[in-house]
Order: structure tokens, then sequence, then C-alpha cells
């Protein structure tokens, strides 16, 4: 038999281990090198392992021997949200991260508008739904100690005191460990590790039992499994609505029980803890569950009946003396209710000093935003902190000792679990749900919280304020409110009808509440941060810190908006804080619209960097660096791509200043053409108005007078007609809409043609000669144009030659398909200033004695363009010369 | 009262209406065709009158007017300029080369008549013209 003395001295050496190794882990990593498994997803995993507490350890064995399999429930709840919500685990540890977030009454607060009422309202709900639970862990190791007690009758054993001890002693762990330093981001390494510890030591005590009870006790796994078939367990029915409540619940609970937020997501090291613990924490409860019924099923067989279920664990071993593995269970038992007292009372002193001690104190002595008092606001935080976990293990005690501990264990822990979940609506709205107002989650926590207490607490736990009378026709005879049976539902399990009434009644209230009412800009801004962390996890963190300088923001926004906006900017801040000036002082407000306006500029992440680093004199975080190095790239990009259109939009304006120019021209082409026209027109008018004038006003004029001034009245009407002609011939050949009349014929005899047509009727003996012989040949090409061509350098001959005895040779010759053909007369040539624009319109270079309009050698030019040929001068020959080229067979395309 | 006149023009068809017009007046007309020696023939005929042509091959009638208006004695004789070339331009840079008046073409006889009438008139009543000043000498 084991002494209570034995137990007495295994236990402290137990405690003084934990102390220890808490110790130890507090002092490496206050020195900065923690060991790396101190930050390994493994110990994140076993600290996870306080959702196991006693109630696990024992009760889960005496759940299953009333219950039957419904104790895997508890089990199965965390491991869904494991492994199927890691995702948003994931969400809320980078939400926790990004707001340093301190407990969950913090969370929802920072997530509604930073609302103190919800924090305060969240924080008391969780003291009253967890102090029980507290109670629960104490009763449990008095209880075991008792087992030990009632084996060892040498000792009397003092029940009351064993437990005030107790308490104490972890009050003492948890200030020592809990409240040594405020750290900025609230983690404890010391306690991590004792709570790692423990969780091992659970592991190993329950499964070191659960074998000797498969292969000492039973004989093998055979016969465990005959024996649970012939127990009681075999033959529970599996009730389908407390199975999904209670998987519903702890899933709830697991994610929000303030203790599962604390090693969740305050203690998380590396946000890709999760993945591993996303599997390895199921394998961890399949272990620890898997045996709870074998356990269960002998114990029930063994023991005498009447023995406590809750505690076979323990009475087990000690039945069949082996005092070494009972005395294991209960280090297995007594860390279990520890590790989750001790974090418990940890995460909820938290709450309690941040959300009601520390704003009482700040009002009370009216030291608000002090910055003088910095010093002593420290002392008074660790107090308030020190003074809380008293208090709450204190309230734990003085529950106990209330209770009396007569509620099975299993009971107080569901109780629990119910209440802790009526935060779970708010919590999963605020994640994901940027409509959730502050009033729609403190509507939904007050529904939630008083459907619970009013259905299931006060029943259940607080026996005795509800007379069996208002337990059966509801308060003051309203029926409808009966406790348990709400609006007339009967006949369900007390945990399902409160889960059921109190989940659906608050998550109605959230919703309806939150669309109804309109959130603060506080609130959309936080919404925002929280339900897109993912995109900015680096948010603003709100600025505290006073010692900025005024004169250093001012010199960045001026380099960052611009002198004058800078100005603009911090003149109005100034008189909106209605300071003596000539700076605005950097408030936290200040400081936050200050950023805002610079993120406009620079971005959200450069500004952040930057404000942070004159604010808090911090160095910029790689994280910042890395954010303002994106939105750097981003700008890049922009401004390449803007560099790009730039450069597209010079590229057009160079084409659009080149049409300009070639339309000017045209244009300046055109006016010139239509005053040359003019010219010539006037011209020849001029002379049939002055002579038909004469005949008609001239009485005087003799027969031969009025012959002669009659016949240049009808030569300047041809010379108009010509006129004309030649200018509507060279609009249709310059369009382009002429139309060709492609045909076969010898060259000799267009020749003929156009030497007969040109000199018909000319006074000029002008002599023409000819190779006949080169002339033989048959050309295709529109041969009515080719001979106006002709005619026309004939007829110039024949007009402009100057010499006595005028003559033109014209030559042919054939090279490579090409049909040249030389006109060249003997006269004195064309002046070597004309030889440029010879084939321009209306240019002339001889006296207008000719009658001509200038347009003819203009018209060959563009005539011999469409025949696929060209019109040349050769200036280096004696006389005028000109030569015309066309290919012998025109082209298919050049009939165009 | 009629004197001389010299007209300057390339189309001979115009030339001979002018010629025709002015004779009956009792005008004695000097027609000549080319620009290029136009102010030797004008200096050596001292006409009262020059009517002359813009467009004229060898040398424009801007040209030849800017030189009779660089010969002293020439300063004030009154030039009628015809031109084919009627636009506002042509006209403000004849006065300004200083040709007493300008006429576009196609003009009507009266027209003509009564222009080189009225700048005959003014040269006798206000300018001496060059054939009265070598009449007196």
């Amino acid at each position: 038999m084991t002494s209570l003395n034995l137990l007495a001295m295994v236990s402290i050496g137990y405690v003084t281990l934990l102390f220890m190794v808490a110790f130890w882990a507090d002092r490496q990593a206050l020195r900065g090198r923690s060991a790396r498994f101190m930050r390994s997803p493994l110990i994140y995993t076993l600290s996870l392992s306080i959702y196991c507490t006693a109630w696990t350890f024992y009760g889960a064995v005496g759940y299953a021997a009333r219950s039957g399999m419904e104790y895997i429930t508890i089990y199965l709840g965390p491991t869904l949200v494991m492994i199927g919500w890691w995702w948003g685990l994931r969400k809320l540890v980078r939400v926790g991260r990004s707001q340093r977030i301190s407990s969950i009454a913090d969370l929802l607060s920072a997530r509604y508008g930073k609302s103190n009422v919800l924090a305060i309202g969240v924080t008391v709900l969780a003291v009253i739904a967890v102090t029980p639970y507290i109670a629960l862990q104490l009763q449990s190791i008095t209880l075991s100690v008792a087992i030990f007690a009632e084996a060892d009758p040498t000792r009397s054993h003092n029940e009351s005191g064993t437990v005030f001890w107790i308490a104490t002693g972890l009050a003492f762990f948890a200030i020592l460990f809990g409240t040594r330093n405020l750290n900025a981001n609230e983690r404890h390494h010391g306690v991590v590790m004792a709570v790692a510890l423990e969780a091992v030591v659970k592991l190993i005590a329950l499964v070191a039992v659960g074998i000797f009870v498969v292969w000492g006790l039973a004989g093998g796994v055979e016969q465990v499994l005959d024996r649970v078939d012939q127990s009681p367990i075999g033959g529970w029915q599996v009730d389908g609505g407390r199975w999904t409540a209670i998987t519903f619940l702890a899933a709830s609970a697991f994610v929000c029980l303030p203790r599962m937020f604390q090693v969740m997501v305050v203690e998380n090291e590396d946000e890709r803890h999760l993945r591993v613990a996303a599997w390895a924490f199921p394998t961890y409860l399949l272990l620890i569950s898997i045996f709870v019924v074998p356990i269960a099923a002998v114990g029930l067989e063994l023991l005498p009946e009447g023995a406590n279920p809750d505690l076979f664990v323990l009475t087990l071993p000690l039945s069949q003396g082996q005092n070494g593995l009972a005395m294991l269970s209960f280090l297995g038992g007594f860390s279990s209710a520890t590790s989750m007292v001790i974090v418990a009372a940890m995460s909820l002193s938290t709450m309690v000093s941040n959300h009601i001690v520390m704003p009482i104190w700040l009002r009370t002595t009216g030291a608000f935003g002090g910055a003088s008092v910095s010093g002593d606001v420290r002392s008074v935080v660790l107090f308030a902190r020190r003074f809380s976990i008293a208090a709450i293990m204190g309230l734990g005690y003085a529950y106990y000792q209330i209770s009396g501990g007569g509620a099975a264990l299993a009971a107080i822990g569901l109780i629990s679990f119910s209440g802790i979940s009526q935060i779970l609506p708010a919590l999963v709205g605020g994640l994901f749900w940027r409509g959730a107002t502050r009033s729609g989650a403190l509507a939904g926590l007050f529904i939630g919280f008083t459907v619970w207490g009013y259905t299931l607490l006060l029943p259940e736990v607080a026996g005795g304020v509800f007379s069996a009378e208002t337990l059966m026709q509801g308060p003051f005879g309203l029926h409808w409110l009966r406790p348990q049976a709400l609006f007339g539902i009967e006949g369900l399990d007390p945990i399902v009808h409160c889960v059921l009434w109190s989940m659906s009644l608050n998550i109605a209230a959230y919703a309806i509440v939150s669309v109804c009412s309109f959130p603060s800009p506080m609130e959309r801004l936080q919404g925002a941060q929280f339900v897109h962390v993912f995109d900015h996890s680096a948010g603003p963190g709100g600025w505290t810190g006073s010692v900025a300088q005024s004169e250093d923001l001012m010199i960045m926004s001026q380099r960052i908006l611009g002198p004058d906006e800078a100005q603009v900017f911090f003149q109005a801040a100034l008189k909106r804080q209605g300071g003596p000036g000539p700076l605005p002082e950097p408030t936290p407000v200040f400081l936050e619209q200050l950023e805002r306006e610079l993120s406009a500029s620079i971005g959200a992440a450069a500004a952040h960097a930057m404000i942070g680093q004159i604010v808090s004199g911090a160095a910029v975080s790689v994280e910042d660096l890395l954010a303002v190095a994106d939105e750097s790239a981003q700008l890049l990009e922009y401004s390449s791509r803007l560099e790009a259109q730039s450069q597209e939009l010079s590229r057009t304006a160079r084409q659009l200043r080149e049409t300009n120019q070639k339309l000017t021209q045209l244009s300046e082409q055109k006016d010139v053409f239509l005053s040359q026209v003019s010219h010539e027109l006037r011209t020849p008018m001029t002379s049939v108005r002055a002579f038909s004038e004469i005949l008609r006003d001239e009485p005087g004029l003799n027969a031969q007078e009025q012959h002669k001034y009659a016949s240049i009245i009808h030569d300047e009407a041809l010379r108009l007609t010509r006129l004309l002609n030649d200018l509507l011939d060279l609009s249709v050949l310059e369009s382009g809409e002429v139309t060709l009349n492609v045909s076969h014929r010898h060259l000799s005899d267009i020749l003929d043609h156009a030497v007969a047509s040109a000199l018909a009727g000319a006074d000029g003996p002008l002599r023409v000669t000819r190779d006949r012989t080169a002339e033989a040949m048959e050309v295709e090409t529109d041969v009515d144009r080719l001979s106006q061509v002709f005619i026309n350098l004939i007829a110039n001959a024949q007009k402009y030659c100057t010499a006595v005895a005028p003559e033109l040779q014209i030559s042919v010759s054939n090279t490579n398909g090409q049909v040249h053909v030389d006109f060249c007369d003997n006269g004195v040539g064309i002046p070597a200033d004309f030889h440029e624009m010879i084939f321009e319109k209306f240019s002339r270079a001889t006296p207008e004695r000719a009658g001509g309009a200038g347009l003819g050698l203009a018209i060959c030019k563009e005539i011999m363009r469409r025949l696929g040929g060209d019109i040349s001068f050769q200036p280096a020959l004696a006389g005028a010369a000109f030569r015309v080229t066309f290919p012998i067979q025109m082209k298919i395309e050049e009939i165009r | 009262m009629a004197g001389r006149v010299v007209l300057i023009e390339d189309e001979a068809n115009i030339a001979e209406a002018i010629r025709f017009l002015l004779s009956r007046e009792g005008w004695q007309v000097k027609v000549h065709a080319d620009g290029s020696d136009a102010l030797a023939v004008i200096e050596a005929e001292a006409p009262d009158l020059v009517i002359l042509d813009l467009m004229l091959p060898g040398k424009s009638g801007m040209e030849i007017i800017r030189e009779i208006r660089e010969v002293e004695a020439m300063a004030h004789l009154p030039v009628l300029m015809l031109t084919a070339r009627g636009q506002l331009k042509d006209r403000e840079m004849a006065e300004r080369a200083g040709v007493t008046r300008f006429m576009t073409k196609p003009f009507s006889n009266t027209e003509v008549l009564t222009a080189v009438r009225d700048l005959n008139a003014q040269a006798q009543q206000g300018m001496p013209s060059v054939s009265s000043i070598c009449d007196a000498g």
C-alpha cells in the first residue's frame, strides 16, 4: 500500500520538476537562446493537450461507463476542427499575431471596434463558465488523493485542507510563471514547457494503465472486446441529437475556451506549427482515448458495485496491487488538472486585469494617458494580473466548497463547454463577415448567455435555485418558459435543449442586430483588418508611442506629400487638436490619420514602416521591407507601363505631325493649283470679253477688223475648251479612276498615227525621221493613251523647236521587255532652270505664244505611270530630248 | 488730253484689244511683250502712262514696277497693273511696290478706259507728268 506520505513526496517532487522546467525554459527564452525544440511544432501540439483535463483523464472512463461510446464526441469535436478547419485556425492565429491579441476577450473587443463593453461581457462569461471547470479540477485531485487516503488508514485525511493547499500552490505557480514579465507578445515559455511535459506524463500514464488493463488483466485484445460486448457499454444506443450537440460543443469549446485560445493563438510561435498540429493533435487524442472503453469495461466488471467509475483509472491498478502504476496514474491525473488550472487562471487573469481591473484603476486614479506614470503602470498591471489569478483560484476554491463536489465530472465539463460556446458566433462571424457589428455581437452573446444560464447552468449546477415546481410548471406559471422545455419543446436532453436554443437564438440575434445596426468607423476598419487579415497582415496596429517628434514627422511628410500639402494637413490636424502649435501633438489619432494620408502616396506598408520608425524608433522589420518592396515592384511595373504608353503616344504624335505636314503640303498645292487654274482661265476670258465688247460697242469697225476680232474670240474659246479638257484628263488620271483599254498593236502603227495627228494642220515644216526596223514590234498596252503621249511630244517639238530646219528624230529600242522610245529635236533645247519642273503642272519654259496651259507633259507623266512605264527628260542631249519607257506587255496589276 | 502709253503685255490678243481701245481714244500705244527689257522700253518712250501685266516672261511686273520707282524721273509715273491673278495679297504687294492702280482680268473695256482717263487726269492736275517735264525742258 502506498502511504500518503509517499504520495505527497512524489507529488512535491513532480511539482518541483515542473517548476525547474518552467524556470529553465523562461530563462532560456529571456536570454533569447531558447533551444530549438522549445519552438518546435511538437511543443505546440503538446501544449494544445491542455484540452485534455482531469475530466478527460478520469472523466472519460466514467463517461464511457455511464453513457457508452458517447465520450468519443469529446475527442471528435477538436479532431474535426484541427483537420477540417485548420485554415480557420490559421486565420485566427494570423489575426492574433497581427493585432497583438492577448486573450479571446481582447480578440472580440478588437474586432468590434475595440469595445471594452464587449470585452467585459466575454470576460464575465468566461469566468462564470470556467470557474466550475476549475473547481472540477480541484475536485478530481481531491478525489484521487482520497482514494489513496482510504487505502492508507494510518493517516487522517483533511480533504478541504488538501484542496486549499493545492489551490494555493497552483496559484503560486501561475503567478510565478504567468506574470514574470509583461511580454509584448504575452508568451510564457516556462508555462508552455511545463504544460508540454505534463501532456507527455498524462499520455504515458493513461496508455500505461490501458496496456496493463488490456494485456495484464483482460489477457489480450480479443478478450477485452468480448468483455466490452458483455458490459453495459456494448448495449448503449447512440443518441444522434446528443452526439451532434456534444461534438459541436467540443469543437466550439476547443476554439473558444480561454485556455485553448491562450495556447493555440497567444502562445503560438509560428503559424506553420498548425500544419503539424493538424495531424499530430488528433493523433494524441486518439492515443489518449483508445484505452478508455477497455478500462471502463474491465473496471465495471472487476470493481465492486458502486465504485466511482470516474476513478477507475486510479482504482483499477490499486485494486490489483499495482501501486507504482497507480502512482503514475495519479501523476497523470494531477498533470491534467494542474496544467488546465494554471493556463486557465493565467488566461482568465489576463482578461480580468486588462478589461476590468485596469480600466477601473485608471479611471479612479485619473492616470489616463499620462506618460509620466508609465513606470507605475507596469507594476500596476503586474499586480492586477497576480490579484486576478488569486481571485480566480479563490473563486474556483469557493465554488468547490459551496457545491460540495456533487455533480459528475462530465456533466460539469459539458455545461462549461456550452457556456463558452456562446462566444463562437461572434468569433467566427468576426473573422469572416465584415458586416458584423458590435451591437450584434453584444446582443448574440447576451441572449445566448442568458438562455444558457437559464436552461442549463442554473437547473443543473446551482441546484436549488429553481424549485421542482418551477422546473415542471415554468416560472410564475408560464408554461412555455419552463427552463428545460422552452416554448413547449419537451423530451429533449437538457444539453441538446440548451445548445439548440442558446445557439439558434444567439446566432439569430447576432445576425439580425448586425444587419440592422451601423458599424462605427473603427469597427469597419477592424472588420476589414480581421476579414482580410491575409491581405494586409502588417496593418495599422494603432500607434501608442508618444515619443514621436512632430518635426521629424513633418519633414518626412513634406518629402512624401510635398511641402504645401504637408503644411495643409498638419495645420488642419493642429486646428482639430486645438493645441498651441506650431505643430500638432503626435497623438495616436493623428498618427493614424497621417499614416492613411501617407499610404495614399507610398502604399500602406511603406507608410506603416516609416511612421513606425519615427514613432517607436523601431527598426523596420523584414516583413515591412518585403511589403515595401512588393509595392515598389508594383509601382515599377506601373511606371514601365506608363513609359510604354508615352512612347506609343509620342509615336502617334509623330505620325500625326507627319500626316499633318503632308496634308498642309497638299492643301498648299491645291491652293497653288487653283490659283494657276484661275489664271489660265482668266487670260483667254479677258480677250474674249474685250473683243466681244469691242464688236458690240464699236460701230465703225470694218469687215476685216470684225473678222479678225471674231477669230480671236473663237481661238480663245477653243483654248478654254482645251484647257478644261486637259484639266479633266489630268484629274481622271491622277485620281486613278481611269479605265485602260489594253490591246495589241504594232509600235510603228501607233507612231504613224501620232505623227499624222500631231502634224495635221500644223504650219511649221517639222521633219520627222524614224527607224522602221526598230519599230517593228508588237506592244500590248493602252494604245490610245500611248498615242496621246507621242502626239504631245511631237506637237511640242513642232511648236517649240526653233531651228531653221526643225527636225525630230524618233528612235526605238527594246531591253528586257522594256521599250524605249526617244524623241530628239534639233532646237535650242529647254533652259536648264526648267529641267526640274518640266513635268509639273502649268510649268512653261516658253512664253505663251503656243497657247498651251502647261499641262501637256504633266498629263504625259501621269499616263506613263498608269501604263507601268515612265517619261523622262534627257538633259545631256542637244535640243529637247524625251525618253518614253514602257513594258512591251503590260502587267495585270498595273491596270489599276 | 491723251498722250503716250506703254503697254507691257505678253498675251498678244489682250494687248491688241487694249491697243485698239486706247488708240481710238487718241493715245499712242507702244506694245511690248517681254519683261526683261521692259524698263529700257519705258525709259526710251517716256510715256504718260504705263499699263503693266503681272505675269511676264523674262521679268515679272512686280520687279518692273520696283525698277520704275527707283528711277527718279518716273517716281510719279502713273502705272496701271493688270493681272489674271486677282488675289488680295497680289494687289497689296503691287500697291506697296508703287503701282498707281490695280485691275483684275478679265475687265470691261469701259473700266480700262475710265482708269486710264482718271490716272491721266490726276497726273495732269497734281504731279507734272514725265512728258510735260520733257516738253518744258
